[in-house]
């Protein structure tokens, strides 16, 4: 059986929010947004990728982006981390203020911004390294040197995305030995490993099966008290459980967003309708 | 209409094979042959003589190939010492850190520079090269030289190796996959330790195979080293000494003095000990690519 309980993380402990905590914070922070971005346009020589797009991300929610392959989801969650920069032939312009600071104009802390960060890219990437050194990486590169820290930081978010059975005993192997399946929960372990406090997550869970989606999901959920996540996913039934806020995107520009009950249940454009009917 | 689908299928699978097994066969035949016209070298000195001995006396009968192989480890060396690091810095810049429009203008350059004849590069290693290390970079390090040197063959080469290498280096690069850079970046390197721990780790076996390449290359190359290295027998540190390398002496020589005894013989295993060395480069940076591959 897969480890599913979250206990041993000392910051992240559910029990230790009660119920009331919860409805206070999400009352505080109701108007309040994490980032919000303003006019972003991407562009190639041969047209937009993303057309004016302003949308705010409330803090401490699960935001889920929908749309037809293709309408620059993944585009949008790359530019809030400005991996746009390593595609010289994409054009950024606009404003994205994360935290009161606009990230378009972080120059030398752009690492640290990064770092803010976790992004789980739409097929996993797992470093030229052994599984053990890609969770490691986040956190040697912020500097902590201590084997003991480390060592439980691994542990830790092995276990939290439910790879540590299955890796425990190879943790020295190269990380590429690994399913997709289990390439993709490495990826999001070591993306925990750095503490941000945004996840970009495109399509997590597209390689998974339905007992790692479920861990993965109820993860999310437990994560959200901490963190806030911006998430791809192509499964509607997905984004109705674990969506706060939907936002439907076609042909690079936000169509509509809202409550996913609104949007999954009574959408207002034709297109979104379409959409819906097609994906069910 | 199966059974000719399948007679086609045997037909081609034959012919790929004969193909593969004629090309295969090439090598040998070359090594065979070789080996057959220097044995008669072979069988009055040991190899080691031949090896170890620095004393080339044709008209005595004494082949000591120390100071061509000396002079072949010197240039190739050499060569490489100059045109490795500025190659790996080069590409990596080129691919990671410039403009796109650079590295699109760079590529048809380099391509142009690696298609220009060697005899090119000699003629300009004679009217450029020479003269540069006669004229300045002797008397600086205070010493005087001809110009027809170690250093000169050393300089030509390296420069003949540059596109060769950088073409290569280039394209290693160019393959690693965009998202595993974004992991690196997204985990909070910095663009110079993105570089270090994925492009360079990454690209290892891609680096070593193109180095290992370039350094085959540069052993075998002739014309062009042949043309400004002075061809005089010596061993010495000194890279403003003239030198001898092997391929040299073979395209110096072949076809004259063929009155003296066993010289055509020494000319082929002098062929014979090219081949041999460049095969076992060739065979070393496979092995050592395939090591370090796996992660
Ligand atoms: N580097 C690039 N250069 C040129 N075009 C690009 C680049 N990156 C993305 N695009 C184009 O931008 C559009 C949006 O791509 P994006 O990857 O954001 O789509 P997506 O919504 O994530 O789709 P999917 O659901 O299939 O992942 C596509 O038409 C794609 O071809
Ligand atoms: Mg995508």
């Amino acid at each position: 059986m897969k480890q599913m309980t979250f206990t041993y993380q000392p910051t992240l402990s559910a029990e230790s929010v009660t119920m009331q905590n919860e409805i206070a914070m999400a009352e505080e922070i109701k108007d309040t947004s994490i980032i919000s971005i303003k006019n972003l346009n991407v562009k190639t020589r041969d047209g937009a990728i993303l057309k004016n797009i302003n949308l705010e991300i409330p803090k401490n929610k699960i935001v889920v982006l929908l749309g037809p392959s293709g309408c620059g989801k993944t585009t949008l969650l790359k530019s809030l981390n400005r991996l746009t920069d390593l595609h010289k032939e994409l054009k950024v312009s606009g404003q994205i203020i994360i935290d009161g600071q606009d990230i378009m104009k972080a120059g030398q802390n752009l690492s640290a911004m990064r770092q803010r960060m976790g992004l789980l890219s739409q097929r996993p990437f797992p470093l030229p390294a052994s599984i053990y050194k890609n969770v490691a990486y986040g956190l040697k590169l912020k500097g902590i040197r201590s084997k003991k820290l480390i060592a439980h930081s691994v542990e830790t978010n092995l276990k939290r995305v439910g790879l540590w059975n299955e890796v425990k005993d190879r943790l020295k192997s190269p990380a590429t030995s690994l399913s997709i399946g289990q390439q993709q929960r490495l990826c999001l372990a070591r993306g925990l490993a750095v503490k941000p406090t945004i996840i970009l997550a495109d399509e997590p869970t597209s390689a998974l099966d339905p007992i790692s989606t479920k861990i993965i999901e109820n993860l999310f959920k437990e994560l959200k008290q901490h963190y806030t996540i911006i998430m791809v996913t192509h499964v509607l039934r997905q984004a109705l459980r674990l969506a706060d806020h939907v936002v439907f995107m076609y042909y690079g520009e936000i169509i509509e967003q809202g409550h996913p009950d609104e949007i999954l249940k009574n959408p207002k454009t034709t297109i979104l309708k379409k959409y819906l009917i097609d994906g069910n | 209409m199966n059974k000719k689908r399948r007679l086609t299928d045997s037909l081609v699978n034959i012919w790929m094979r004969g193909g593969l097994y004629i090309l295969l066969s090439i090598p040998v035949f070359i090594g065979i042959g070789l080996y057959w016209k220097a044995a008669p070298l072979l069988n009055e000195h040991s190899l080691t003589e031949l090896i170890f001995s620095s004393k080339w006396f044709p008209m005595r009968g004494e082949f000591g190939f120390l100071p061509f192989i000396f002079s072949s480890v010197y240039v190739t060396l050499l060569a490489f010492i100059l045109s490795a690091p500025l190659c790996l810095f080069a590409a990596i810049y080129l691919t990671q850190f410039g403009k796109m429009r650079l590295l699109n203008f760079m590529l048809p350059v380099i391509d142009i520079l690696a298609g220009i004849p060697s005899v090119v590069y000699g003629v300009w290693g004679i009217l450029v090269i020479v003269p540069l290390v006669s004229d300045k970079i002797a008397p600086f390090f205070g010493t005087i030289s001809s110009g027809y040197s170690l250093l000169a063959g050393g300089i030509v080469l390296a420069v003949m190796c540059i596109p060769y290498m950088l073409n290569m280096l280039i394209e290693v690069f160019n393959t690693i996959p965009v998202g595993m850079k974004e992991a690196s970046l997204s985990l909070g390197a910095t663009h110079w330790e993105m570089v270090k721990h994925v492009i360079i780790r990454k690209g290892f076996p891609g680096i070593i195979s193109a180095f290992g390449l370039g350094i085959a290359k540069a052993f075998g190359e002739t014309i062009a080293v042949l043309m400004v290295v002075g061809n005089t027998l010596n061993i010495t540190l000194s890279p403003f000494k003239a030198g001898y390398p092997l391929p040299a002496l073979i395209a110096n020589n072949y076809g004259e003095m063929m009155s003296i005894p066993d010289y055509d013989s020494a000319l082929m295993f002098a062929a014979l000990l090219l081949f041999v060395v460049i095969l076992i480069i060739n065979l070393f940076f496979r092995y050592f690519i395939h090591k370090t591959e796996k992660i």
